[in-house]
């Protein structure tokens, strides 16, 4: 089957769906690749480097629509792009179905499937192609990047012969990828950075970039389905706003990643808030796109409001083009892996399979989104948690009082037995028996681990000793004896020699 | 020499063996404990030479020297990864000894005992035989099975603990007719029966041990191999074999006592044998979810270039494929790169007590980073990459996840906490134990398929590229 990848056509979009590199792996899975010219030139990826990777070339956008049986793209077709698609084409892009209700329409109506990146189900082996977690991490990281170069002070704190300069304070509103990644971004740069989350569970998470956890005083657990945020009660929202309130007016940037999936975002930050910042203070929002967690925010720009600097792009990782791009296309290539595991060039769209069903929002022609909730695979290790105590309850036979007892009572029984019964003689031996049977146990304790091996080798040598009793025997007469008595001390002997000698060479190699 | 020289001979020789066996508690001792190993055997058997009772000395030199040189040159020629072969074929030519040495003693017309006084040596002689023989027939078979000659899987015959018990009681029976034997000729057939009891019982007791068990088999040989000589001494009322059988038998007790725990094992459920076949409870673990992803040797190298702490769990797996002088390679690399390289042993890694630590200190691994389990196991939430070599069954998350799992409560080094583990293995197939390992599809896991040696060559070479 043939991949197309057409230049974006969005106002501002540099990002392409695919990278040479990459498009050489597709390539080995048996599919042919094509390029509309100038597609990744954005990206910093021209036609030559394409060319020179044995990827072909196409002049126009029509060409390569209509040539191609899988369109990869990273944006949501316009309706130009739609009416280019081929009759039960396929087409791998980002789709947002939920907002874009007219444009599925569109597309289930040219007969074709449609796999949205975006609706991907949030499971761990569905990882590795969830587009808008590897977009929503260059996001947070070029967000701060924003930040720091809208922002007139260092991030990190100084002492210079010149005075000495505070460390910027961060404050990161919404810990999911997008937010963590601008923890850590604006931690690397040596800003004070704390957080807030809905969510109770991103608190280690938090703690783990190096920020600290703002806590909202109240009780309300805030997790959804897979993994995202959902409305919270009234009581809460207030708490949340006070502490909101209290830390805009101590910190120097706020970077606001608060996203409800399907619904507007939440007004985090009021004007009233904005206005408490000092001046020369940064705010990026980063859900500018779906209306934004400040009031301020104008979506798509940078607007200086109450001497405040509130970026609203919409378009962050964009701005970092090649590395989106590289991320992306590898997203895909992880796609379109799953839908050729035969590697045959021939993508089958396996409706049974979880990770694709949740990806096809469209099925020749047939809405298919949106798709059954994925299964909660949390509830696993609780089953597990929960499981120990039923094998701990299997009860011993006897108590261990009993059992301790038992053995005691036994061994002295034994004791007494020889004691009453055995000559004199074999008492003495039997008493400097058990007292080497004691020696041993303390002395081999001792023996660190790493020595096991030598350890054994030596007492293998050692216990040779038997050889003193072939060597009284062999005096006896009797050819008998002397023949059983040689052979023991030829194969004592075997052992004495090689075991002293191994362990010797052992030990040699042991050395710090 | 006087009996009483000969005595304080014995004594000296005992002190030594109990100081050779002090000095192995650490490696800057270690080689001081051997010396005094082989000083008090040179004393003990000097001394004896000189002693009374012995009057024929050419057959004790032409034993001696044949035997000695033998196995000088086994020393010199085995292989580092051959060791526990090496071990348990020695410990069967002990247990061998052991068995020549009582039937000698009976043969033996100088001998006079009466009444109690000859139950009692005649009971020594058939115990000290009986041990004998099943130390030598057990170590044969671990010794083929440790160097591949008979299949590592445990041979189970129906009802085997029934063939046991039965071996048992023969053994009692026959006992009590060599006892009331009144001549050594009528003696001898009992005796012989006996021979071949415990010759068959320690073949089926090895055969129906796993390979992954083989620590605690080797070790508990060792125990019997002293508890052999103990026997002996029983039998020809000598102190110093007395000590030092059980010196040695106790040392080997411990040792297996050791492996066991670290298994989480019941010694004599390992004994008893057949791991992870009984009523089909292999396979009813808690089917892992999630997939595996596979990794190159170049994205390995990358890995672990930009790594600050590693820990390498090596296995079973780098013995077989010799590549502890890579690993040392690859070490030594990141060291000088200055990255922290450790390594995590765990008890029962490799076939035999110690086994792995003695192959990194042949490549020269300094010992002072290769550390216990229980020494680095809380350290591997603070390392970036922990890079499994041919380990399989240690490094299970199922024994501390699934309480279905056939090694639920096993102690394992904990790799999945680690930033990213790498587990080096030939294919996917399952450890000895039969158990599917949960780690291999975990998300911060990465797979590198292939023998071991080659890939970390390749590993290696993109290091140094």
């Amino acid at each position: 089957m043939r991949i197309g990848i057409p230049k974006e056509t969005f106002p501002g979009e540099r990002r392409v769906a695919t990278t040479p590199e990459v498009a050489e792996k597709i390539k080995k899975l048996g599919f042919e690749v094509a390029v509309e010219t100038g597609a990744g030139d954005a990206a910093n990826f021209s036609d030559d480097v394409f060319r020179e990777a044995g990827i072909e070339i196409v002049p126009n956008a029509t060409d390569l629509w209509a040539g191609a049986d899988i369109v990869l793209k990273v944006r949501a077709p316009s309706s130009a792009e739609v009416e280019l698609m081929r009759k039960g084409g396929c087409l791998v892009s980002f789709i947002w179905p939920a907002q874009n209700s007219e444009l599925m329409d569109k597309l289930a109506a040219t007969g074709g499937t449609v796999l949205a990146m975006d609706s991907v189900p949030r499971i761990s082996r569905a990882q590795k192609l969830d587009a808008l977690s590897s977009m929503a991490n260059i996001a947070g990281y070029r967000a701060v990047i924003e930040a720091a170069h809208h922002f007139g002070r260092f991030f990190c704190g100084q002492v210079t012969a010149a005075g000495k300069v505070p460390p910027a304070k961060v404050f990161v509103i919404g810990a999911g990828v997008a937010g963590l990644a601008a923890i850590g971004a604006a931690g690397g740069l040596g800003a004070i950075v704390r957080a807030n989350d809905t969510r109770p569970e991103v608190k280690d998470q938090v703690k783990s970039m190096g920020a600290e956890f703002v806590e909202v005083e109240y009780q309300e657990e805030g997790t959804g389905v897979g993994g995202y945020a959902k409305i919270m009660s009234e009581g809460y929202q207030k708490a949340q706003a006070d502490m909101i309130a209290r830390q805009a007016m101590d910190v120097d940037v706020i970077v606001t990643t608060a996203l409800i999936p399907g619904k507007p975002a939440p007004k985090l930050i009021t004007v009233g808030m904005v206005k408490s910042m000092r001046p020369g203070s940064v705010i990026v929002d980063m859900a500018a796109e779906q209306g934004g967690n400040c009031e301020l925010t104008v979506p798509g720009e940078v607007v200086v409001r109450h001497d405040v600097t509130i970026i609203g792009y919409t378009d962050l990782p964009s701005r970092l083009a090649r590395q989106s791009s590289t991320l992306y296309a590898t997203n895909l290539l992880r796609l379109l892996e799953e839908l050729c595991p035969q590697k045959d060039g021939n993508a089958v769209v396996d409706m049974d399979d979880e990770v694709i069903r949740g990806a096809t929002v469209v099925k020749d022609g047939t809405i298919t989104w949106p798709p059954p909730p994925p299964k909660i695979s949390a509830a696993a290790p609780q089953m597990a948690t929960a499981a120990p105590p039923v094998v701990a309850e299997k009860k011993p036979l006897l108590p261990a009082w009993a059992r301790t007892g038992l053995g005691i009572g036994s061994g002295a029984l034994i004791f007494y037995l020889i004691g009453a019964n055995a000559p004199a003689d074999f008492m003495e031996h039997f008493t400097v028996f058990v007292l080497a049977c004691f020696v041993g146990y303390m002395v081999i304790w001792n023996v660190t681990p790493a020595l096991h091996t030598p350890l054994m080798s030596v007492t293998n040598a050692i216990s040779s000793i038997i050889a003193i009793g072939a060597l009284i025997q062999i005096s006896s007469p009797g050819t008998l004896i002397l023949a059983l008595a040689g052979l023991a001390i030829a194969l004592t002997a075997v052992n004495m020699a090689g075991g002293f000698w191994v362990t010797q060479r052992m030990l040699r190699m042991f050395r710090r | 020499m006087s009996e009483g020289l000969v005595t304080v001979a014995y004594i000296g020789a005992t002190i030594l063996f109990i100081l050779s066996l002090g000095g192995l508690s650490h490696p800057e001792t270690a080689r001081r404990g051997n010396f005094y190993g082989i000083a008090g055997m040179a004393i003990a058997i000097v001394a004896t030479l000189l002693g009374p009772k012995v009057t024929s000395y050419v057959p004790i030199l032409i034993a001696m020297l044949v035997g000695g040189s033998v196995g000088v040159f086994a020393a010199i020629k085995v292989k580092m990864t051959e060791m526990p072969e090496l071990v348990a074929l020695m410990h069967s030519l002990v247990g061998l000894a052991a068995a020549l040495v009582g039937f000698a003693n009976y043969f033996d017309p100088s001998a006079h005992f009466s009444g109690v006084e000859k139950t009692i040596h005649e009971s020594e002689i058939y115990i000290g035989i009986l041990i004998g023989a099943v130390t030598f027939s057990g170590s044969v078979i671990a010794f083929g099975k440790l160097s591949g000659k008979i299949s590592g899987k445990p041979m189970l015959i129906p009802g085997r603990h029934w063939f046991n018990l039965g071996l048992l009681i023969a053994v009692f029976v026959v006992g009590k007719q060599f006892l009331g034997a009144d001549s050594a000729a009528t003696g001898v057939v009992p005796l012989g029966i006996m021979t071949g009891i415990a010759l068959l019982f320690g073949i089926h007791m090895v055969m129906a041990i796993g390979g992954a068990d083989m620590p605690v088999v080797v070790s508990m040989l060792n125990s019997y191999s002293g508890w052999a000589a103990s026997a002996t001494g029983f039998m020809l009322s000598n102190d110093l074999l007395i000590v030092t059988g059980a010196l040695v038998g106790s040392s080997g007790a411990i040792l297996s006592y050791i492996m066991c725990r670290a298994m989480n094992r019941h010694f004599f459920a390992v004994i008893a044998g057949g791991f992870g076949t009984e009523g089909g409870t292999a396979a009813t673990g808690a089917k892992p979810e999630g997939e595996v992803q596979p990794i190159g040797a170049e994205e390995t190298a990358e890995l672990l270039r930009s790594a600050r702490n590693v820990v390498l769990v090596p296995g079973y797996g780098m013995a077989v494929a010799q590549a502890q002088h890579t690993v040392y390679e690859i070490t030594k690399h990141l060291r000088d790169k200055g990255v922290n390289v450790r390594f995590a042993i765990h008890p029962v890694a490799g076939r035999m007590p110690g086994h792995m630590n003695v192959l990194l200190a042949e490549a020269k691994v300094p010992y002072d980073i290769v550390l216990e389990m229980d020494e680095i196991n809380e350290d591997f939430p603070e390392t970036d990459v922990a890079m499994v070599i041919g380990a399989n069954d240690i490094v299970n998350p199922g024994a501390q996840e699934d309480p279905n799992s056939p090694i639920a409560g096993m102690p394992v080094l904990e790799v999945w906490k680690a930033g990213t583990s790498v587990v080096m293995k030939r294919s996917m197939a399952s450890g000895y134990a039969g158990v599917d390992n949960p780690l291999f599809y975990k998300e911060n896991n990465r797979m590198l398929f292939g023998d071991a040696k080659k890939m970390l060559d390749e590993v290696l070479q993109h290091l140094r590229g």
